[in-house]
């Protein structure tokens, strides 16, 4: 008990504890696991709606006259491109091209003094490491960062009733809002930043609010807006039907995006970035392995680590694996070696022992309700 | 929740005597919470013969996988239908949902029966539980 006393702790614990729900320590975090059961929680999100606290995702702020061209050297996608209220999804890389950290860029409006405005927004497992890198590299520009992340709550409200439910508590317009963007507004007069985004493959927002509004925030949308709440172990079922990588699986520092099947946010016509030499070189030379779907074809369940085989031996290893709520059966992604990773081919998932058929299948696994 | 009538190992398994020096096993309310909820048994095969303490099966929950071992010595006689793959009557969340009835999962007929002796009742239990 006194490692659990350690742990850091979101402002909605307390809530979470008088909602049924089992906490775990995740990344450093008290973090609800489930709440009525995974299954329940899972399919309340993919048919209604349901809230997730993800108080423990780190926001790092970085503002300043050379913030875009700061911002735009740290990731690997192309941040200059990003419209004032627009976010991007990307990766954050070392010099040799591995992976520091998957993360979504925020940029708001600029500031009052007319300067650009972002947020980064980092896995919670990596928020020291990322802010260490984040302020050495920032140095070299014209910038201030500041990390809000313990100042800072997260509630996603996510499922197709989403719109729905949350528009009833605020004053911005939701269906204007759009997939992958964000806006300042009121929630029940709370100041917070809305967003279109989410980790389920369902439509849905992410609201930003100070710590000590959330808890308030949080019965309001249990209690007026009748949502289920929903702990980690749904989220990881969810993202993992969505076909979604996450970061400490699919992804770490040993490997980078390009044979992470994530080449599609590293943009090499824009101005230089961490890791972009390596990175060219890489794609020239061609991807070796992929995250790749895999849907079972017998009931077994495959999971992290299990290798998977075809009739030559080992051509690739379970990155995550798990029970599908929605299909009934297992699902995984996978690292493959390239040629074993296109959609239709016939492997095998080592499980105990057995060989057990699998299909590769181009993820989502699931389609939900998500608004492009 | 724990049944005054069945016996338990520290293990969190249970058994339930019946009659011919059968016993009939299945894991505990504790341990089908901490679980989560079951979808799949894997590995079960009638006719096998195992020691106590033996793996007996692999339960796979929707986030975690873990194994019971037998609690007793003897030959797997029967095996539920609920946790057969195949079966119509195919249904492992009976595991969680009646954990002492309808969710057992091996009937055992016993090599050792003295074995029993050794098991913990239901208030030794209730103990070890609280103190986990």
């Amino acid at each position: 008990m006194s490692q659990i006393q350690q742990l850091l702790r979101t402002p909605l614990v307390e809530n979470h504890k008088r909602a049924g729900g089992k906490l775990v320590e995740f990344a450093g975090w008290e973090m609800p696991v489930e709440y009525s059961g995974i299954k329940s929680e899972h399919l309340a999100v993919r048919s209604q709606v349901g809230v997730f606290d993800l108080s423990h995702m780190g926001e790092i702020e970085i503002q300043g006259p050379e913030a875009v061209r700061c911002v735009d050297s740290l990731v690997t996608n192309d941040v200059h491109r990003l419209e004032r209220g627009q976010c991007l999804y990307t990766c954050m890389c070392r010099p040799n091209g591995r992976i520091l950290d998957d993360l979504l860029v925020y940029r708001f409006p600029d500031t009052e003094a007319g300067e650009p405005y972002f947020w980064l927004v980092v896995n919670a497992s990596n928020r020291e490491k990322d802010y260490a890198w984040i302020v050495e590299r920032a140095a070299e520009f014209e910038v201030t960062v500041r990390d809000l992340s313990l100042e800072t709550a997260l509630i996603a409200v996510q499922g197709p009733r989403s719109q729905e439910v949350l528009q009833a508590f605020t004053d911005l317009d939701l269906e204007i809002l759009s997939y992958y963007h964000l806006q300042r507004g009121h929630l029940r007069g709370r100041e917070v930043v809305i967003s279109r985004t989410g980790y389920t493959g369902e439509d849905g927002f992410e609201i930003y609010l100070p710590w000590d509004q959330a808890p308030e925030v949080w019965e309001l949308l249990l209690g007026e807006g009748g949502c289920q709440p929903i702990g980690l172990g749904a989220r990881d079922t969810l993202r993992l039907e969505a076909g979604y990588s996450l970061y400490g699986h699919e992804i770490d520092e040993e490997c980078d995006p390009i044979d992470s099947s994530l080449g599609w946010v590293v943009r090499f016509n824009g101005p230089d970035f961490v890791g972009r030499e390596y990175l060219q070189a890489k794609k020239e030379s061609g991807p070796q392995t992929a995250i790749a779907g895999l849907v079972m074809q017998s009931r077994a369940i495959p999971r992290q680590g299990y290798v998977v085989e075809d009739e030559t031996g080992e051509v690739g290893v379970v990155t995550s694996g798990t029970y599908s709520p929605s299909l009934g059966r297992g699902v995984a992604l996978a690292r493959l070696r390239i040629g074993s990773h296109r959609p239709g081919t016939e492997l095998k998932v080592r499980v105990r022992q057995k060989l057990e058929p699998a299909v590769v299948q181009r993820p989502p696994f699931v389609r939900g309700s998500i608004r492009r | 929740m724990i049944d005054p009538q069945l016996k338990y190992t520290p293990e969190h398994e249970w058994v339930r005597l019946l009659e011919g020096g059968v016993a009939e096993v299945g894991i505990t309310d504790f341990a089908q919470e901490q679980l989560g909820e079951i979808v799949f048994v894997d590995q079960l095969e009638e006719g096998k013969e195992v020691k106590k303490g033996d793996f007996l099966c692999t339960l796979e929950s929707i986030k975690t996988v873990s194994d019971m071992y037998a609690p007793v010595s003897g030959r797997i006689i029967a095996i539920n239908p609920a946790v057969c793959d195949g079966d119509p009557q195919f249904a492992p969340e009976l595991i969680n949902k009646a954990p002492y009835t309808e969710g057992w999962i091996a009937r055992l007929v016993m090599s050792e029966p003295s074995q029993v002796d050794d098991l913990l009742d239901d208030s030794a239990y209730q103990k070890l539980i609280e103190a986990e």
